[in-house]
């Protein structure tokens, strides 16, 4: 068995063995590692921070030094079954655009995000007049990364406007599990969002 | 027994005292330009131990006006060791304790392979400008049979900079089933016209030397010093960044002065360092190797035989690739590794692309950049283990 973080374990479990996948913003590249020997799926992992490019090595994970506010010009249409970019949608300069590229470059797109109107970040926010920090959000407000943080509506108010079709939700909630009435107020409910999507 | 005569001031991580080696290959070599070699020798160095089946030997290709001497000293008076000693010795990225690396000067080379400084057998004269033109293609089917030569089979990866990136690349397209990664490192795919300019230019500088004598200097007991010296000088500043020249020299003046003095002497620690290199260049190198090797790099362009097509070029390659460029190298740009990245992909091919920080411009592949020889290293490891070195 693998010992991969909830979230990572519910996005490996929708990718069809020995299918292409692309991971947008890798990582150390545990997630790919995790596929290529469970599911003998073959891909790239795209990262831009140096540190990960050795760790990705170390992973046995073909990894390709890159900035995604780039675009993926260097991959042609139609090039990979799934395109995979967990939780770095709301890092990206353009996550709208980059959602279309992931379409263009393949099949189905998988994608996770910090859900923005989880409870809990609600309550710092209207409660105590902070900007909300959690576990998936862990950064001051000035020096955060995530420059567009979205909520599960939003996100499948942007799909509905792209013409993107949903084919599943998962939702986690703040220790990673599974909400224990599932499907109940995810927006409020769910720390992380999990979808899978293609070309409606 | 040499590690015992061997001076303190060998560092422990080098591959210490190191004899090069000649091979003779005496069957004929036919090459891309048409003509060919009745016989040629290559010198080479080699460092470390092969295995059993010689699966975990090392082909390092040199780059422009490198040598054979690739790591290491050739005596204990050297001052400098091999030009990639930053990565070739024990517990080094490329690792002599597990590795088997060899390292040929190139064919046309002036440090003892065949060249233009070479007695042509037909004549008993040296080749000077009548040798003939020689291509990356050449080189590397040279280089297999040193392979041959030395009962290796496949290459566990064979690696190199620049010019000696493009023997690699060069290598993965021509013998697939002889390497198992490429390592391809501060290359293009070909060269940019401003390249090709570049070069022109250092040519047009040692043809336009009146010691030139149409490449035939050495009948005249003549050496194009000054030809040669201004080619160099060119090279050295496309070789570094901006940035890189501007921290070591600055507009320094050299030591002692204080005030221009208004003539054309050196003023500038830049010019003294130019020049510095040029006359040191002139020296150890042969003015018709450098052309020759001018054109090697020209000339260079795999895609030319697809009609443009890297991804085509690149079709049949099986090796894994290791593609590194450094941020502020402006002659080989991270953008013309991307074109190599990229038709990698295109290919659905092994690559792992690193885009190094440095200052260094081009030069830093020579460099110890911390972040480069961890992923070198790293990259390295995996060659190992997946030869059981």
């Amino acid at each position: 068995m693998s010992g991969l973080r909830p979230d990572l374990q519910i996005v490996a479990d929708w990718i069809t063995p020995r299918s292409r996948v692309l991971d947008l913003g890798c990582g150390d590249g545990t997630l790919l590692r995790e596929l290529q020997e469970s599911r003998f799926v073959t891909g790239y992992g795209l990262e831009i921070d140096a540190d990960n490019i050795g760790r990705c090595i170390r992973n046995g994970v073909n990894v390709i030094q890159t900035d995604l506010d780039q675009g993926l010009s260097d991959f042609a249409a139609g090039t990979f079954d799934y395109v995979v970019m967990t939780q770095t949608l709301q890092a990206v300069r353009r996550p709208n655009r980059l959602l279309d590229e992931m379409l263009r470059v393949g099949r189905i797109g998988i994608v996770t995000f910090p859900n923005f109107a989880f409870w809990r970040l609600r309550y710092h926010l209207a409660m105590l007049g902070r900007m909300p920090m959690s576990g998936a959000l862990s950064y001051t407000w000035y020096e955060t990364p995530n420059i567009h943080l979205c909520t599960i509506r939003d996100f499948e108010e942007l799909c509905l406007q792209k013409d993107i079709r949903i084919l599943e939700r998962e939702v986690l909630s703040h220790d990673l599990r599974r909400p224990v009435i599932a499907g109940v107020l995810p927006n409020l409910l769910a720390e992380i969002a999990i979808y899978r999507f293609r070309r409606g | 027994m040499a590690a015992e005569a061997m001076p303190e001031s060998i560092p422990p991580d080098s591959v210490g005292l190191v004899e090069p080696e000649h091979a003779r290959f005496n069957t004929a070599l036919t090459l891309e330009c048409g003509r060919s070699l009745p016989g040629y020798e290559l010198v080479y160095e080699a460092y470390g131990k092969p295995n059993s089946d010689r699966s975990n030997a090392i082909l390092i290709c040199h780059a422009l006006s490198g040598t054979h001497h690739a790591a290491g000293y050739n005596s204990l008076t050297d001052r400098k060791p091999g030009w990639w000693d930053v990565c070739i010795g024990p517990g080094k990225p490329i690792d002599t304790n597990r590795f088997y690396v060899v390292c040929c000067n190139n064919l046309g080379g002036c440090h003892g392979s065949t060249g233009p400084t070479s007695i042509n057998p037909a004549t008993g004269e040296p080749y000077g400008a009548d040798f003939p033109i020689i291509t990356v293609q050449d080189w590397v089917h040279s280089q297999a049979r040193l392979a041959d030569h030395l009962g290796i089979e496949t290459w566990a990866a064979i690696a190199g900079g620049s010019l000696g990136a493009m023997q690699a690349m060069q290598w993965a397209i021509e013998y697939p089933r002889r390497l198992r990664h490429a390592i391809v490192i501060a290359a293009a795919p070909r060269l940019s016209a401003q390249n090709i300019a570049f070069n022109e230019v250092a040519r047009q500088a040692i043809r336009s030397d009146p010691d030139f004598h149409d490449g035939r200097y050495q009948s005249h007991q003549a050496i194009p010093r000054r030809g040669l010296m201004l080619a160099r000088m060119l090279g050295h500043i496309t070789y570094l960044s901006d940035k890189a020249m501007r921290a070591k020299f600055g507009r320094d003046l050299r030591r002692g002065k204080d005030d221009y003095d208004f003539h054309y002497e050196v003023e500038f620690e830049v010019e003294s360092y130019l020049r510095y290199q040029g006359e040191s260049f002139v020296e150890h190198f042969d003015a018709n190797t450098y052309l020759l090797m001018t054109k090697a790099l020209d000339y260079f362009d795999p895609a030319a035989a697809f009609g443009g097509d890297l991804t085509k070029a690149l079709a049949g390659v099986s090796a894994q690739f290791l593609v590194v460029a450094f941020t502020s190298d402006w002659r080989f740009s991270p953008a013309r590794s991307r074109e190599i990245v990229r038709a990698l992909l295109d290919g659905n091919k092994d690559v792992t692309y690193a885009e190094i920080e440095a200052d260094h411009g081009h030069d830093a592949f020579l460099m110890p950049v911390p972040q480069y020889i961890d992923v070198l290293g790293t990259y390295m490891d995996k060659v190992a283990a997946e030869i059981g070195a």
